[in-house]
């Protein structure tokens, strides 16, 4: 077995470019992680937040815990890192507005039109975050993270449902449907990410995940239950 | 300034299937061929490599591959009272950039359109009269035929690696394929995928109803092949990554590991990567073009590159986009009908209905971008009256798992919360245990649906950005009508756990989600400089020596997806140039 990184890199490109032999049979994906395994010692990733200031943290650990509580079926949503995901999302090249047309003039435009604030997502985050404290000092008496849970839940449903209204701000709305996209994202994004931890989320699920080839298992698992190891991309790498 | 370069027999403007398949073909002839494309060349070694090409948020919801709207997007808008806006995000639809452009990302559908699109006109007033096509649905016949282009399906078929079932050899009615396609000379150069859980069921339920499944054919190979140029493909691993994700395997066939590899290799043709082609240029009476202005992206510089012949081969919107920005041809308007750059933009429709199945386990992680089983029995099948429904076309109804991730695919049953313990209970049930059954139909060209430049908002190179509208019409709700219909029947024969029907809605088309990157016409095909861009050669009518590729020249969109015929098409065209034009470099026919 390989046991460097350049090797294994060497090994998976010899192994899965084209029209090697070993593509009709596919290659061993547990071995790889078998390997990837034993090659690490110690966990060292630090986890921390680059992108949300204190009284965020706060907003956004509320809003993650309260969508993905802990239960049997999986940690609660700071335990699968479901913020730092969103945290590290927007503090990053997505989050600054790569990818998005931003020249004006802006307009609301209709439903059929899409995304037309003049905003990141970093910048629309950060004034939806200050506004729904507003809104909830004012109809609950306290900022977001200390309602209770029903109010959460109505909050959260009213804005979802467009009765939120933020007095100055950018359509609640628009904020709730990219805060619930970025919270799936988390969630059930690859781990390498920052999310879905121990990949509890795919564990959740049954999705396998990177899983080189299925060729076998197309009939080893007709109308069967599928199961084998979940990797992730870090466990292969 | 601009920096004149020498001049070159040929350039090609992008390069995916159509810019490669003619870099290939003409680089043999010997002609110094240039190729400008936009992106970079990524490569199956070390991009789309395992691990990290399984990743579903890079791919598939950053869109990695995908053109950046940044730089250049479109407006778009319902009907000409509105407004267009930008479309900040792409979403609707999704156009590949870089060396092998869509193809990179495709699911690999490849169908033979038949003399019933290409004769769409003719053979439906033949059969219902002429008051039986609505007066603004814009269709036309083509101008071309089956039996031209069946050897260059084949050609197409056999270099892309397509799996599937004949269903019509030379005439003779094959079990398990498609029997209403077009007769072929030859059998699909593989054999089908193999068949998921969920092509099962629906293939036993249409059967059983009366009608004919087959495999749906697909550039996923099979198993090992080289193809007829000595390209190499590995045996398709079912990965469960394939629409929005290039492949590891080499089983999706694309340019990038098929044709573009084998040009290059000839030492008098030129892939200049990172250029922006932002004009073609005419002479000064309009009658020729004399090649093309480009930006170097890693430079700024711009350059004006001379050519004796210039081929468009770029995605089909931006094909039209540099027909407009070059102002060759008059600009349609939808308010006189006059004008033919733009006119018959068409896209998708489709309903579906979705199953939940307690006892099954589709384990939808497993499966091909082709695991799909199809029925043609509404669309290709010219027996099936459409008087009483009362629409032009058809649909295709299909079924299978097909690239279902977990960031986007979550099937639950109506009803059940967005979030919360409940939320997670029904997720986990459901995830493994849904499938779905839907229709596809093309969209018909309606005169109100159309390209032009927009008038405020501008890309990156300071040019107006295009401007598309686009909506339904009638025919397509009596589409989805009556495939909702027959979809719901076999829907309560299946008796699933539990469902959502298929329901046709009345709606207006929608930038955000996706729903297909089927985007046709702008520069369409004809019989004549007076109904048409190009004729049946895709030789512009106005000038020459510019051919223009790809489903741009489509007059109308079919159920079926749009990539066989492009292929065809650009190997019909790369014959129709070596053979006759460049022994008379003039218009093809008059």
């Amino acid at each position: 077995m390989p046991n460097s990184t350049n090797d294994r890199r060497g090994f998976l490109k010899g192994a899965l470019v084209g029209t090697s032999v070993a593509m009709t049979t596919g290659v061993s994906t547990q071995a790889l992680a078998a390997d990837k395994a034993q090659a690490m010692t110690s966990n060292t990733d630090s986890q921390g937040y680059i992108f949300f200031n204190l009284e965020e943290q706060e907003w956004i650990e509320r809003l993650v815990n309260h969508m993905i509580p802990a239960d049997k079926l999986s940690p609660k949503g700071t335990d699968l890192g479901v913020h730092f995901y969103i945290d590290r999302a927007l503090a990053g090249g997505w989050g600054k507005g790569d990818r998005l047309y931003q020249s004006g003039p802006w307009k609301k435009g209709l439903s059929t039109q899409g995304y037309q604030l003049p905003l990141t997502p970093a910048n629309l985050y950060k004034v939806s975050i200050e506004q729904s404290n507003l809104f909830c000092q004012k109809k609950y008496g306290n900022k977001f993270s200390k309602i209770t849970t029903a109010q959460t839940e109505e909050f959260l449903l009213d804005l979802k449902d467009g009765k939120v209204s933020f007095p100055d701000g950018p359509p609640a709305q628009v904020f709730f449907s990219m805060l619930y996209q970025n919270v799936m994202e988390g969630m059930f994004s690859d781990p390498i990410y920052g999310g879905n931890k121990d990949k509890a989320a795919w564990k959740m699920i049954g999705f396998p995940g990177a899983v080189a080839t299925h060729a076998q298992n197309v009939e080893k698992y007709f109308n069967k239950p599928y199961k084998a190891p979940i990797f992730g991309i870090g466990d292969l790498s | 300034m601009s920096t004149k370069l020498k001049e070159v027999d040929v350039v090609i403007v992008g390069m995916g299937w159509t810019g490669g398949i003619l870099a290939k073909e003409l680089s043999e002839t010997g002609l110094s061929v240039l190729a400008l494309e936009r992106g970079d060349f990524k490569t199956t070694a070390d991009d789309y490599s395992l691990p990290n090409i399984r990743d579903e948020l890079r791919y598939t919801i950053r869109q990695e591959l995908m053109q950046n709207a940044s730089r250049d997007t479109l407006s778009a808008r319902n009907n000409p009272s509105q407004e267009a806006l930008p479309m900040r995000r792409l979403g609707s639809f999704l156009p590949g950039e870089g060396v092998g452009g869509s193809a990179i990302h495709w699911s690999g559908g490849t169908w033979r359109w038949t003399d019933m699109d290409f004769k769409i006109r003719s053979m439906y007033e033949d059969r219902y009269g002429k008051k039986f096509i609505p007066e603004d649905m814009t269709i036309q016949d083509w101008g071309i035929t089956y039996a031209e282009l069946e050897p260059y399906y084949d050609k197409f078929e056999k270099v892309a690696g397509v799996s599937g079932k004949a269903g019509n050899l030379n005439g003779k009615t094959q079990t398990g394929g498609n029997p209403f396609e077009g007769s072929r000379k030859n059998e699909y150069p593989l054999p089908p995928l193999k068949t998921i859980l969920s092509a099962k069921i629906f293939e036993e339920v249409a059967s059983n109803q009366g009608y004919h499944p087959f495999p749906r054919p697909s550039a996923n190979a099979s198993q090992a092949y080289t193809n007829p140029d000595g390209a190499n493909f590995g045996a398709c691993q079912y990965c469960g990554y394939c629409q929005r994700f290039g492949c590891e395997s080499n089983a999706k066939g694309g340019p990038q590991m098929t044709v573009i590899p084998i040009a290059m290799k000839k030492p008098n043709f030129e892939l200049r990567l990172n250029t922006w082609v932002t004009k073609i240029n005419k002479d000064s009476n309009g009658k020729k073009v004399t090649g093309v202005t480009y930006t170097n992206l890693k430079t700024g510089e711009e350059f004006i590159q001379p050519a004796a012949l210039v081929l468009m081969c770029a995605f089909a919107f931006n094909n039209v986009h540099l027909m407009l920005l070059s102002k060759i041809g008059t600009p349609y308007d939808p308010v006189t009908g006059k004008g033919l750059i733009g006119k018959n933009y068409a896209y998708d429709t489709g309903v579906g209905a979705e199953m939940f199945f307690e006892d099954k386990h589709f384990n939808p992680f497993i499966n091909a971008g082709g695991t799909n089983t199809v029925i043609d029995d509404f669309h290709a099948n010219w027996n099936f009256d459409r008087s009483a429904p009362g629409f032009v076309g058809g649909y295709i109804i299909s079924a299978g798992h097909n690239t279902n991730l977990p960031i986007g695919y979550r099937p639950v049953p109506k009803g059940t919360p967005m979030w919360g313990s409940k939320w997670k209970e029904e997720t986990a049930k459901w995830y493994q245990t849904a499938m779905g059954i839907s229709t596809r139909s093309g969209v018909l060209p309606h005169r109100h649906n159309y390209y032009d430049l927009d008038p405020t908002y501008k890309n990156a190179f300071g040019q107006p950005l295009m401007r598309l509208t686009f909506d339904y019409h009638e025919n397509e709700l009596k589409m989805d009508t009556h495939g909702a219909g027959i979809i719901n029947q076999m829907v309560k024969a299946l008796n699933p756990t539990k469902f959502s029907n298929a329901v046709a809605t009345k709606r207006s088309w929608n930038t955000v989600p996706y729903q297909s990157t089927h985007s046709t016409g702008g520069t369409i095909m004809g019989t004549s400089p007076a109904n048409s861009v190009v004729n049946k050669y895709q030789q512009s009518w106005d000038c020459p020596n510019l051919f223009i590729l790809g489903a741009s020249v489509f007059v109308h969109n079919s159920a079926y997806q749009p990539t066989g015929l492009v292929g065809a098409l650009a190997y019909w065209t790369a014959d129709a140039i070596k053979n006759k034009y460049l022994k008379n470099p003039d218009i093809l026919i008059s």
